[in-house]
This record gives C-alpha cells, structure tokens and sequence, in this order.
C-alpha cells in the first residue's frame, strides 16, 4: 500500500478499485440470498439459525457493522478538520496526523462493507418477511443509499490516495474531503431513515401501506437521530484516533514519535470531548420525539424495563468524564508553568466525583427485605433526592462545567496574558462561573417543585446557561490570551503511560457505551419489528434479560476492538 | 456499629500518614473515613443500601488512586510503601503476615459472598413500572396511552368531585397512605414494601393521571410481569369502587399533597 504516489492517474484507479470491490461484495450478497432462498425454500416469514439463534447473529453482525460505519464516519470529519488546521496554521504537523487517520479508513471500509454483505443476506435469509417489507417501502432509499455508498467509496480513495498529488493544491484537498464528508453525512440520513421508521413510523396506514414517501422518511425520531449520531460519530472517530495514538505512543521506539504520537492522543481526546459535551442536549431531543411519538415508549424506556440500563449509561458516562478529565490533568505535568493551576485539580475532582455519585444513585434501589424495611417507605429520603432527573441532570452540566474548566486551565497552563485588564478579565471569568453553577443549581433545586413540564423547559434553561457560560467564558479568554506570552513549553511525550491507557479506556468506554445506547433505542420496541405496524412473530419475540442484553453487546464491542486492532496493526506496519 | 472500628482505623492510618507523610496513607485513610460517614449517616436516617454503598465506596477507591496519580513524583511515593513491602528485606517480618493475610482475607470473603444465607436476596424494585397498552376494567377495555382524567375538565363541579373524593380517601385508604398522604397509615407497617407516599416529589407528581388510574384500578395483583419481583398488597380497587369514584379520588390526593398530574406539554 502507498500514497506516495504523485500522478493523479493513480487516485482514480484505486477508486476504481474501491468501486469494483464493493460492486463485488453486493453482487455476492445478491447471489447468496438467492441462492439460499433457492435452497431453502420461499413463503416463510421467518428461519432459524441453529445455536447462535437469527436474532443474535443480526444484533452482532449489525452492531459491529454499526461502530466500523461509525469510524468510517466520524474519522473523516475528525481528518479534514485537522488538515485545514493545519492548512491554514501552516503547521506540517496537522498534515502528517490528518494522512495518517486517513490511513486508517480505506482497510476499515473493507472490513465493513464485508460486514454490510453478510449483514444484508442474514437479515433476507433469517427474517425475509421482515426484509421484504421495508424493501417494499423504502426501495428508492436502498437504491439512493448504495449510490452513496459508492460516492463515499470513490471519494474516500482520490482524498486519501491523492495526498501527494494535491500537495500543491491543499484547497482541492480539501474539498476532495469535504465532499467525502457530505457522502458521509447522507449515508447517516438515510440510513436513520430506516432505523427511525421502525421506532416511530408514519407515513402508513393500519395495515402498513404505504400512504406518504415524505412522511415514511420524516418520522418523529428521523431528525433528532441523525443529530444524535452525527455529534457521536465525532466524538467516537476522536476517542479511536485518541486510542490509535495512545497505542502508537506505547509502542513508540524513540522521542520523536513518542511527541508526535502523545500530541497525536491530545488532538483525538480534544475532539471527543468537544463532541462529548454536546451529546446529551441531542439525547435528550431524541428522548423527548421519543415521549412525544408514544409517551408509553417513553416510560419503557425511561422508567420501565430499560431503567437498570440507565444506571448502566450512568456509570459508563461518568467514567468517561473522569477518564477524560484524568488524561488532561496528567498532561498538565508536561507544561512548564502549569504548577500555578496545580491546585484546582483537587476541586474539579471532588465535583465530578460528588456529581459521578449524584448521577449512579438509582431512583428505585436494589436492597434487602432489612434494607426495605428499614427504609420505612418506598424511596431512601436522602438518596430518592438524588435519584430524580432534577438532581441529574444538574449533575450532568456540572461535570460538563468542570470538563470545560480543567481544559481551560491545560490551555492556559503555559502562557500568561499580557493585556492591561487580564486581573478584571479572570474576575469576570470566575463571577460568570459562580453565576452560571448558582442559576444551574437554583433551577435544580426548583425542579423539585414543579411539575415535570416545567421541569422539562427549565432543563432546557439550564442547557442554555452552560451554553452562553462556555462561549462568554471563551470569548474572554480569547482576549485575555491574544498575545500571551509563554511561561515555558509544553514537553510532548513526557507523559506516563497511565495517561495513554486513560485514552484507551475512553475509547472502550465509548463503543460500549454506543451499544448499550443503541440496544435501548432498538429495545424500546420490544416485540414489534415497526412499532404497533408489524409485530416480530419469531421465537425471539421478547426481550432478553439485561445480562443476557449486556454479553451480547460486550461481545460486539469485542470483535469490534479485534478488528480495529488489526485496522492499527496493519496501519503501523504499513508505515514501516 | 463496626462503622466505629473503620472510624478509629482511619485516625490511626491519618495519623502514620502524616507522619510519613505519605500518599498511599492519606489514601487508605480518606477512604476509610468516608466508609465511616457514609455508615454513620444511619444514626440520622436509614441506612444507605449495600448496593448503593459499594458503588459509592468503589467510586471514592478510584477517585483517590486518579488523584495521587496525577503527578509522576506523587504516584512513586504512593508506590513506595508497597514496593517496599514486596522487595525489601527489613519489611520480610510484614510480608510474611500479609503474604499469609491477604490470602485469607480473599478467601473469607469468596466464603461469606457463597456461603447459603437464610435472607431472601436483594430485589431490584421498580417502583413505577411501565403500564401495559390497555388493561380491563370491569370487563372494559381501557387504554392507559393518553388516558385523562373526565371529572378535571368539569371546572364547574371539580371542588365537589375533590370532596367526594376525599370521603373516598377516608373510607378507603387512609388506612395505608396515611393521613398526611405519607404512606404512613396505621396499617403501613405491616406492609414490606410500605404504601407509597403521595407527598413529595417523586410519586404521583411524576405520573400522568391515566397511570395513577391503572395503578389503583388494578392494584398490587395488576402489575405487569416485568415489575417483578414485587410484592404490593395493593388491593384491585376497581372490584370495590366505580370508574367515577377512583377518578375522584384521584384528583383529590393530589389537590391534598398540592402536586400536579404530570403532562408532556
């Protein structure tokens, strides 16, 4: 494998290459459902696959389709804006860490279109009434998304293999990228498109005919979806690129790619961390179409059968924030002038964990006949305080407030500014937090008050106040920087080796997470394949228990870790 | 009350901590001072759950390691003591106890965690489980998705439905869910789990009126499969009172406790 090349000749035919294999792929999907269904006979709704089962199978298969589809999304967004940095800073850093993520997309776009094919002949051979249905339906999509597909294909070969060539010409780069993005972001669209359809249809009537294309497509959940997976898609393409950097830094041989490669984990913690903080707010859209689609989806998935979930996402999450906050702590001790913020670590510690600990504390316990009795009622009447939304998600936008301050103090950590009113400007910084965290705390305390559709809006009050929180608090340190002058350097790889384990586990911790997220959003339907149009009559028609639920996705993230491993294995071996 | 000897153990470990001044000390301290307090909150309110209390415990175990790890000079001092302990010869007369110690300790608690325990596990309960579709009343099929209350929208007649319902409450379950609408009546305590409170804000101001419907209508024996395990003893109200009747008293536990039936709008 070699970009090296500078003729313009050879993009193209790699492309062509890219088109031809995945042309092969689907023509061999195509042959093998016909095949099968020759073999074993039209006219069911339903087979079964021995010991795995049908429905495991397709869970596994899809979701591990799902996360590479992901990568393959998030990590050229994550490339191209790194390239333009680095475009526009005229820094050859940002260039050489934008061609090598780009590195490793094209083998994982092997992998998941391999993983589509089987996908495809499982769910035509196991659930073909199912299959037949929403290919009655959504045809037009199925054609429009495979011209996508091939769009993103050929893009993805000329941005990658025409590094060298356009060298010279960085715009045509980067618009090469941008429209490799655009491909991107349309597979995402359409593909919700189908997902969305089966939790919140419309646009057909009792018996499932299909009265209107628009109304099939936009469905209740078909927007706050695609928002929903684009902002994680950046956040995980950041926390892989973080990890592959984290893995490239452990087995770095000398200092010189110890600093490109720690530097390489700092970008890639960067990224998922700014897509992390806005991930809730879409969450929490997609829950309310959710309640609005069917307030009774919204209880299962909130108050019923998925609740324990909920704890589950609860733990992960707050992991992931301590994790993240722990990496730019320890990389603090890599810049020269950052022992003046030493002290703060502690406090920003103490909120996340006190909000860590707010956020796990379940509304309805697991305890003991003596625990229950000695409760003398149905809620602890302390921990019930903490088990409500109001306590939670003001917990939530702590975390994300003291998330934001530790990165401010990293980014301050090796400069002083120079202007006349930088005393005044740090005032001011530190008034509109306590502002901020006081009007934050005020709303959460209120919430206990009213009734929960008020609550809801003061919610999103709160979203609004750390939102203008983080811009005011950056418009002024935009100021109070501009022209700093540097206290000392920042010492690229002179990083322990926890800290690149913290950006490892971050980047687990996300993928599982993703599947944890996606069973609930999948789960919510239980027993239907398209909620209240077709009901699912396999023998898997229930809902697994949450163990059952929680191996199962494990296994996924798994295999998908096996194969991105060897995506970077692969990757690096390449470089040498 | 052994919360007391986790106490005195972490004066002690503070104590050689400061002394040596050590992070792993400080560590083992801290963590024992707050398993102390989180125990000794049980003198002022019930005690937090184990289930809870291990989350918790764990939590404060990783925050102090994160925390002395941060610095590379901290952690090797954090390190020290245990390295110490494995490498060095002086300290071969506490590793030898530890050595044999720690050992035992694991396999004592692998024996307490298997060892057959005359009480019944510990239940996860779903205090609000999800309701069903639709469910029967008196041979009716009602839905619970949108289910509103009829008499709220009657402005003209809704202080005479609070009152009737109200009489509803006292001839029927005050007994349970108390006179203060705390769940607190005199035949609460022979329930486990006790009657719901209505006070507050995390029952019935968290449920939408058509829920509160269900609930009543179908009691402890109505609830869904996967709201077990439960044990409510619930009566199935809708054997005893007409629909007119429970809709009333609906509208009169929450006028009482001044909360509001949840909506989504």
């Amino acid at each position: 494998m070699t970009s090296e090349g500078s003729a313009l000749g050879y993009p193209f035919l790699k492309a062509l290459k890219g088109v031809v294999k995945i042309l092969a792929i689907l023509a061999i999907s195509y042959l093998a459902i016909y095949l099968l269904n020759a073999l074993l006979g039209d006219g069911v709704d339903y087979r079964n696959l021995p010991i795995l089962g049908s429905r495991n199978l397709i869970w596994l298969v899809a979701q591990v389709h799902l996360l590479l589809g992901a990568f393959l999304l998030g990590v050229p967004m994550f490339a191209v804006t790194v390239e333009l940095i680095g475009w526009k800073k005229g820094d050859g850093r940002f260039d050489r860490l934008a061609h090598d993520f780009t590195r490793l997309f094209t083998l994982t776009g092997t992998i998941a279109a391999i993983l589509g094919g089987i996908l495809l002949v499982s769910l035509f051979i196991l659930y073909p009434g199912f299959s037949g249905y929403m290919r009655s339906i959504y045809s037009p999509t199925w054609h429009l998304y495979i011209g996508l597909v091939l769009g993103e294909v050929i893009s993805m070969y000329l941005y990658y293999y025409s590094w060298k060539a356009l060298e010279g010409r960085k715009g045509m780069h980067i618009l090469l990228g941008i429209i490799l993005n655009l491909f991107g972001i349309a597979i995402v669209f359409v593909t919700d498109i189908w997902v969305a359809f089966m939790m919140t249809p419309g646009g057909v009537d009792e018996k499932g005919n299909l009265v209107s294309m628009w109304d099939a497509i936009n469905t209740y959940a078909w927007m706050p979806l695609n928002i929903h997976r684009l902002i994680a898609n950046v956040a995980f393409g950041g926390s892989i690129a973080a990890a592959y950097g984290a893995y490239r830094f452990l087995s770095a041989g000398d200092d010189e790619r110890r600093a490109y490669y720690d530097w390489m984990g700092y970008i890639g913690n960067f990224i998922a961390m700014v897509g992390l903080i806005p991930l809730p707010f879409a969450g929490y859209l997609l829950a309310m179409e959710i309640y609005a689609f069917n307030e009774q989806m919204g209880i299962s998935m909130m108050g019923g059968t998925f609740s324990w979930l909920w704890f589950m996402q609860a733990v992960i999450i707050g992991a992931i924030f301590l994790a993240a906050n722990y990496y730019l702590w320890t990389a603090m001790e890599k810049i020269e002038g950052a022992e003046r913020y030493r002290g703060y670590r502690k406090y920003l510690l103490l909120v996340i964990v006190v909000c860590y600990g707010v956020w796990l504390t379940p509304h309805s316990l697991v305890a003991t006949v003596e625990e229950a009795r000695a409760l003398g009622g149905a809620f602890h009447p302390v921990l019930g305080v903490f088990g409500v939304m109001a306590a939670k998600i003001t917990a939530v936008f702590f975390l994300i407030m003291a998330t934001f301050l530790s990165f401010m103090l990293y980014r301050r950590s090796d400069k002083r500014p120079t202007v006349s009113w930088a005393g005044k400007g740090n005032l001011l910084q530190v008034l509109l937090l306590i502002l901020s965290a006081g009007a934050i705390i005020f709303l959460g305390v209120y919430g206990y008050f009213v009734p929960a559709a008020v609550r809801i809006r003061m919610s999103m009050a709160q979203v609004v106040i750390v939102f203008i929180f983080m811009v005011l608090f950056l418009i002024i340190e935009y100021f109070l920087y501009r022209n700093a002058e540097a206290v000392g350097r920042i010492r690229w790889g002179d990083m322990p080796g926890r800290s690149q384990y913290a950006l490892i586990f971050l980047a687990i911790t996300f993928t599982w997470l993703m599947g944890l997220m996606g069973y609930i959003r999948s789960g919510i339907r239980k027993f239907w394949h398209i909620y209240g149009v077709m009901p699912d009559r396999s023998p898997q028609a229930y809902l697994p228990a949450h163990g059952v639920s929680t191996f199962i996705i494990s296994i996924a993230i798994l295999i998908f870790f096996l194969l991105i491993s060897l995506v970077f294995w692969m990757a690096r071996e390449g470089r040498h | 009350m052994w919360w007391i000897g986790a106490l005195l153990l972490s004066l002690v470990v503070a104590v050689v901590a400061a002394l040596r001044r050590s992070p792993l000390f400080t560590a083992i301290g801290l963590f024992f001072l707050f398993f102390s307090f989180l125990r000794s909150l049980s003198l002022i309110i019930p005690p937090i759950p184990a289930f809870v209390l291990r989350w918790y415990l764990l939590l404060a175990g990783v925050a102090l390691l994160l925390y002395f790890s941060i610095r590379e000079e901290t952690f090797e001092r954090f390190k020290a003591p245990l390295i110490a302990l494995l490498v060095e010869r002086e300290m071969r007369f506490l590793r030898v106890p530890v050595f044999l110690l720690f050992p035992l300790a694991m396999a004592y608690m692998a024996y307490a965690y298997t060892k057959p325990a005359l009480s019944p596990p510990a239940e996860s309960r779903t205090i609000h489980p999800e309701p069903p579709v639709e469910f029967s009343f008196r041979g009716k099929r009602i839905k619970v998705l949108g289910l509103e209350n009829p008499l709220r929208k009657d402005r003209a007649n809704l202080a005479r439905y609070i009152a009737e319902g109200k009489e509803i409450y006292y001839r029927n379950c005050v007994f349970c869910h108390g006179d203060l609408w705390d769940g607190k009546g005199i035949f609460a305590h022979g329930f486990n789990p006790a009657p719901l409170p209505f006070r507050g804000t995390d029952t019935i101001a968290q449920l939408p009126e058509g829920y509160v419907f269900w609930r009543v209508s179908t009691g402890g024996p109505g609830l869904p499969p996967n709201a077990t395990p439960w044990s409510s003893a619930m009566p199935v109200w809708q054997d005893m009172l007409s629909e007119k009747e429970i809709w009333k008293v609906i509208l009169y536990i929450y006028d009482a406790t001044g909360n509001k039936p949840r909506t989504w709008e």
